[in-house]
């Protein structure tokens, strides 16, 4: 009689483990942060935002390498000269990167300057030069750029301002502030949202109703006009580094409102847990309960949903050094440079000033990429 | 639902209240006050300035009395419907505003009337063909919008309308109609300019709205009750407008009143850029020049225009959704 169906013939032993693949104990021993970062990775999307960010902010950091020109240096021959070109062959033959220099005209029908590629003039882009002098960060002098214009020549890649200043290289300086603000601005309100987040939660009852209708009021506001009022309310006097702090703190003092929301409901819910009673029980005071034991349940949450609203600091620095109410030259941020393309006449004219555009939407799109993607990995059902 | 309507009333007071007072204490942070501003002004145009005089004028404003004073007299006269007089143009504040309250909420509201008819039928789209080609781009092109500022792209609306028709899009009516009495004429000429700038405003509305109404079609859609109606051969159109559309109804409302302070937010900065005669242009200059009570009127105009929104929107919603009204809101 045949036997058809498989039976072990080993001893069953009901104690006996089953063992792990190394890949799944792997998986069981990851801690919270872990997991996240490998479910990130398989986002695409996100980690290329990431990686976007991840340059802006590197250029934070050596600005001053990045760009062609210093921050202040005027080209008085070229003012409001149109992006120069790249090119690589001159007459078929291969030069490399180089630029046509500009002939300037003055068009005495229309009074525009006129600027004419010279195309016998040819600069080619110089790497790892030295050029206009900067002091780095304040600190050391220096003149090394990763690639400057031709000696004698010029490299405009997105053109001139009415100074005859290089946008471009404006941009870049611009990222230094346009970023940081975003970023000082989520601390503060990470720190308000928190402590009174964290306090409404806890405690519950009359103290939660009034956060809850302070929360409301803020929110009923339009925030444009009132940030508006707020930073119309810095005395002029102020130097331009307590101009960039008051913004920040301005910007985060209405923000935290989200924040604080989302803490108060998690920590409502989270503080009837076992966990937390015990902690109570065993004598723990309400500051430690809340930061050692409640807070580290959801901190991925909130990393992700403040990555969600820094963009909207960025955007409204921008709004508000744009109207004239935010920061002010020789601070220089993308609104600042925006200022400039307020004119229609200039706008039609000299489009290319209008170019510092372009990072705050890339900017604004990679948080946004970045941050929904850290918010699915921070959620364990998802 | 008249219980609701109390409630909400109720807690509409002290909410105003207290904006009242943050607005006060807002316009009132600037070091100084007009007055000290246009002595300021004289004395560098090397004028004399009358002691007497600004004393005077000083003790009529009632800039002398203490702040508490000063904001229970400015209270009471918005009660009145006096809301003060306006430093920088020497008029009473509701002469020097004229139709700009009007204008603003005319372009509000059609704004709110946009996202709506946009963000409808495509978030609808959206969900019932998801990951479609036409799924991917109009998710590609809502989040441009809700990346791009506003006034950036009413500048670039301005650039292109240039370049293409070699007009200019700024205004909210042909000049001719400006200070001119309302007639059916300039009612059309604001109709033909109101469309750029609602279209501006409401590009980021619209796009976090489509993105909202998809997510609510997508969890609707994949309940249990659609299938069953589909399998028994309900025609996929009702099976769609009859229950999994009316559910998704709601957010749509609601939604709205979350949106009004960046709408209101939106308008007030575009408006600036294409220089329209609403609230927007001249807040800004009445707070650099410190005119109090103008800059003060339209805060509390536009945190009124605010709340009293999200108040409607919050009865729509009482109105479509009998759980809020019987419990679950009211009780909170």
């Amino acid at each position: 009689m045949s036997n058809t169906h498989f039976v072990n013939k080993n001893h069953f032993d009901p104690n006996a483990e089953e063992p792990l693949t190394q890949e799944q104990e792997r998986y069981y021993l990851a801690t919270q942060w872990q997991l996240m970062w490998w479910k990130l990775k398989r986002h695409r999307l996100a980690m290329v935002s990431g990686a976007v960010l991840a340059f802006m902010y590197f250029s934070v950091v050596i600005a001053e390498l990045l760009a062609p020109y210093a921050l202040a240096s005027r080209n008085t021959d070229f003012i409001y000269a149109p992006p120069q070109k790249i090119h690589f062959f001159h007459e078929g033959e291969l030069i490399g990167p180089f630029v046509y220099g500009l002939n300037f005209k003055l068009n005495m029908k229309t009074l525009r300057r006129e600027y004419t590629e010279n195309t016998t003039n040819i600069q080619p882009v110089r790497f790892f030069c030295s050029g206009d002098k900067y002091t780095f960060w304040n600190l050391l002098d220096a003149n090394f750029h990763f690639f400057c214009p031709s000696k004698s020549g010029t490299l405009f890649l997105l053109g001139t301002d009415r100074l005859g200043r290089d946008v471009l290289s404006r941009i870049i300086y611009g990222t230094r502030i346009s970023l940081t603000i975003g970023l000082i601005g989520i601390i503060f309100s990470f720190i308000i949202g928190i402590t009174i987040g964290g306090l409404a939660g806890y405690y519950g009852g009359w103290i939660d109703n009034l956060t809850q209708r302070m929360i409301e009021i803020i929110r009923s506001f339009p925030e444009l006009p009132l940030w508006m009022a707020l930073s119309a309310s810095l005395p002029v006097t102020w130097s331009p580094i307590l101009v960039y702090f008051g913004i920040t703190l301005i910007l985060g003092m209405l923000d935290w409102t989200g924040l604080a929301r989302a803490v108060r409901s998690k920590l409502l819910s989270l503080r009837e847990e076992d966990f937390a009673q015990a902690a109570q029980l065993m004598g723990a005071k309400p500051r430690r309960v809340i930061a050692r034991h409640l807070l580290p349940s959801f901190t991925s949450h909130l990393i992700a949903s403040a990555t969600l609203s820094i963009p909207s600091m960025i955007l409204g620095e921008t709004a508000l050094s744009f109207l004239g109410l935010g920061l002010r030259p020789p601070i220089t941020s993308w609104g600042v440079l925006l200022t400039e393309a307020q004119n229609i006449n200039a706008v039609e004219l000299y489009p290319w000033i209008m170019t510092p555009v372009i990072p705050v939407v890339v900017v604004v799109l990679a948080f946004n990429f970045f941050g929904d993607g850290l918010r699915d990995a921070a959620d364990p059902y998802h | 639902m008249l219980s609701y309507l109390i409630h909400r009333i109720l807690i509409m007071i002290p909410t105003l209240f207290a904006i009242s007072i943050i607005t006060f204490v807002i316009i009132q942070l600037p070091p100084g006050d007009y007055l000290s501003t246009y002595i300021a002004e004289l004395q560098s145009q090397g004028e004399n300035v009358d002691i007497a005089k600004i004393e005077a004028l000083r003790a009529q404003y009632g800039l002398d009395k203490s702040m508490v004073e000063q904001y229970c007299f400015w209270v009471l006269g918005l009660l009145q419907g006096d809301l003060g007089f306006s430093f920088e143009y020497q008029l009473p504040v509701s002469e020097v505003v004229g139709d700009r309250l009007l204008l603003t909420l005319v372009l509000n509201f059609t704004t709110i009337i946009f996202i709506w008819l946009v963000s409808f039928p495509i978030g609808i789209y959206s969900a019932t063909n998801q990951y479609s080609w036409g799924d991917y781009g109009l998710t590609f092109v809502g989040f441009i919008g809700l990346a791009t500022p506003n006034f950036l792209l009413a500048l670039i609306l301005l650039y292109f309308a240039n370049v293409w028709f070699g007009t200019s899009i700024g205004g909210l009516m042909d000049p001719i109609y400006i200070d001119q009495p309302w007639s059916t004429a300039k009612f059309l000429s604001i109709l033909e300019h109101l469309w750029v700038p609602v279209v501006v405003i409401g590009t980021s509305g619209t796009a976090s709205m489509i993105r909202r109404l998809r997510a609510n079609m997508l969890d609707e859609l994949q309940k249990q009750y659609v299938v069953t109606a589909k399998a028994k051969g309900l025609h996929p159109l009702k099976a769609l407008i009859k229950y999994p559309l009316r559910t998704s109804l709601n957010p749509f409302i609601a939604d709205i009143g979350n949106m009004l302070p960046q709408i209101i937010s939106g308008s007030a900065i575009v408006s600036m850029v294409l220089s329209l005669p609403t609230t927007g242009p001249m807040l800004i200059s009445a707070l650099q020049s410190q005119d109090m009570y103008l800059a003060g009127s339209f805060l509390i105009f536009l945190a009124l225009l605010t709340v009293v929104g999200m108040f409607l929107s919050d009865l729509a919603l009482a109105w479509l959704d009998p759980r809020i009204r019987l419990g679950g809101g009211a009780s909170k």
